[in-house]
């Protein structure tokens, strides 16, 4: 399989194998249209099984989100085909309508206008909790 | 400008303090009776309560203040379908402080972010009471003195009961502080409560669901009500309501010293008998609520 190198875009890589289309989603790709290639189970030294993800347009990342997704995860910036930045990622403190309150009891579920606020509590268990209501996220 | 959203708002210093005007306040109360003139506090209960909405209101008049507001959400735009900054937008328009209670979790965050003049949380939902937390703190320092090296005994529904959690939390903050959770298995605290306020500060704390076997260790039995609106089953509600009814026989093991406090309101949690021992305070808590909610308005307001 070849898909063919980019010119002026972004390379995220070191996707952990099976959470491309997650981010694919919450970046919102599919909105794009310029192309975007998904690449899954690309194999890799260092981890086994990655995927990849490949836009070629220049975008604003949000590296929050690709934080709270994965924060091994590595964004290459192209430029005239050639790498000129490596971002990586890491834990957020704040995720902003990112991810939403499930507690039914939460003031989010009436009060529409105002932003989904996510703080991270724990490090190391990687919680987030709402800003609001404190109700510990979960993906479930 | 200032707002109290939740207990830890506050650092220890500045409880102290709401603590000290507090106790200046009973001392000497015609001090404070016009420290608010031409003030007015607006309370917003977006659902019904006595206690806190009367104690603010006592709280302000006398500091010689002025109150307006609602006690319930059919009587404010919020059954037109306004939305909470709107409704605080608009009051803060009118008033100079807002005590506000509404039953979702986080609305008095959202109305800090809108208005203009400082707000007070007086009870979100099942998530945050700190007035009721600066109340038992208040409460526990006149009646011993201290608010370090003490056991202190949570008695009942610990699993929903708000008002244990704000409580644990702010006595962490606390040194020498032991904690003895007595429920039935159903209703132990939350696993996150003990991880982050308790196990986080080195807090020593002990489960047991027999509350005479640790009555002579505690320097204070906070006691709280089953809440039936908690249980989506009415069997276990049943079962559940009546496993720790204080009785002054359970009381014979217990200090001399030993404070009894409850939230209130009581249902039959502590029997109509013991109100009448010297170490029953959850009547004088109820005093005491009043004044340290002068002395957080007064804090809030900056008012010297």
């Amino acid at each position: 399989m070849r898909i063919d190198e980019i010119t002026n875009g972004i390379v995220i890589d070191h996707i952990k194998a099976g959470k491309g289309m997650q981010i694919y989603h919450f970046l919102k790709l599919g909105e794009l249209d310029c192309p975007v290639a998904i690449i899954k189970n690309v194999n890799s030294h260092r981890m086994g099984k990655k995927d990849l993800i490949k836009v070629d347009t220049p975008m604003d990342i949000d590296l929050d989100v690709l934080g709270y997704i994965d924060a091994g995860i590595t964004v290459n910036i192209i430029k005239d085909g050639k790498r000129v930045n490596k971002l990586n990622p890491t834990l957020p403190e704040k995720l902003v309508n990112v991810i939403k309150c499930k507690n039914p009891r939460c003031i989010t579920t009436t009060e529409q206008e105002i932003d989904q606020i996510f703080k991270l509590t724990d490090k190391e268990k990687k919680v987030y909790r709402c800003a609001y209501c404190e109700t510990k996220y979960s993906s479930d | 400008m200032r707002n109290l959203i939740d207990i830890r708002d506050l650092s220890v210093k500045e409880i102290e303090e709401l603590i000290a005007v507090a106790d200046d306040i009973i001392e000497n109360p015609e001090k404070y009776a016009e420290k608010c003139r031409h003030k007015k506090l607006a309370t917003l209960f977006f659902e019904p309560s006595t206690r806190t909405r009367l104690s603010f209101e006592a709280a302000m008049y006398e500091l010689g203040g002025n109150v307006l507001g609602f006690s319930e959400a059919q009587s404010s735009s919020a059954a037109k379908g306004e939305s909470v900054a709107d409704t605080v937008r608009t009051v803060s328009c009118y008033a100079d402080i807002i005590a506000m209670r509404h039953p979702k979790e986080g609305a008095p965050l959202v109305a800090s972010t809108a208005s203009e003049v400082p707000i007070i949380n007086a009870g979100d939902g099942g998530h945050n009471h700190p007035t009721q937390t600066l109340t038992d703190l208040l409460t526990i320092k006149r009646e011993t003195g201290r608010l370090c090296n003490l056991t202190v005994g949570f008695c009942g529904d610990l699993k929903f009961g708000r008002t244990v959690h704000s409580l644990i939390s702010a006595l962490s903050r606390y040194t020498g502080i032991k904690i003895v959770l007595i429920s039935p298995d159903e209703l132990k605290l939350p696993g996150y409560i003990k991880e982050e306020a308790l196990n986080a500060n080195n807090i020593p704390y002990e489960q047991t669901t027999d509350l005479e076997s640790v009555m002579p260790e505690l320097d204070i039995l906070y006691m709280t009500r089953v809440q039936r609106e908690r249980f989506f089953n009415e069997e276990d509600y049943l079962r559940l309501k009546d496993s720790y009814i204080l009785t002054p026989e359970k009381l014979k093991n217990a200090k001399q010293s030993l404070r009894i406090l409850h939230p209130l309101p009581r249902v039959n949690e502590i029997s109509r008998e013991v109100d009448k021992d010297e170490r029953a305070c959850y009547f004088r808590q109820v005093r005491y609520g009043k004044y340290i909610r002068m002395a957080l308005i007064l804090m809030l307001l900056g008012v010297e």
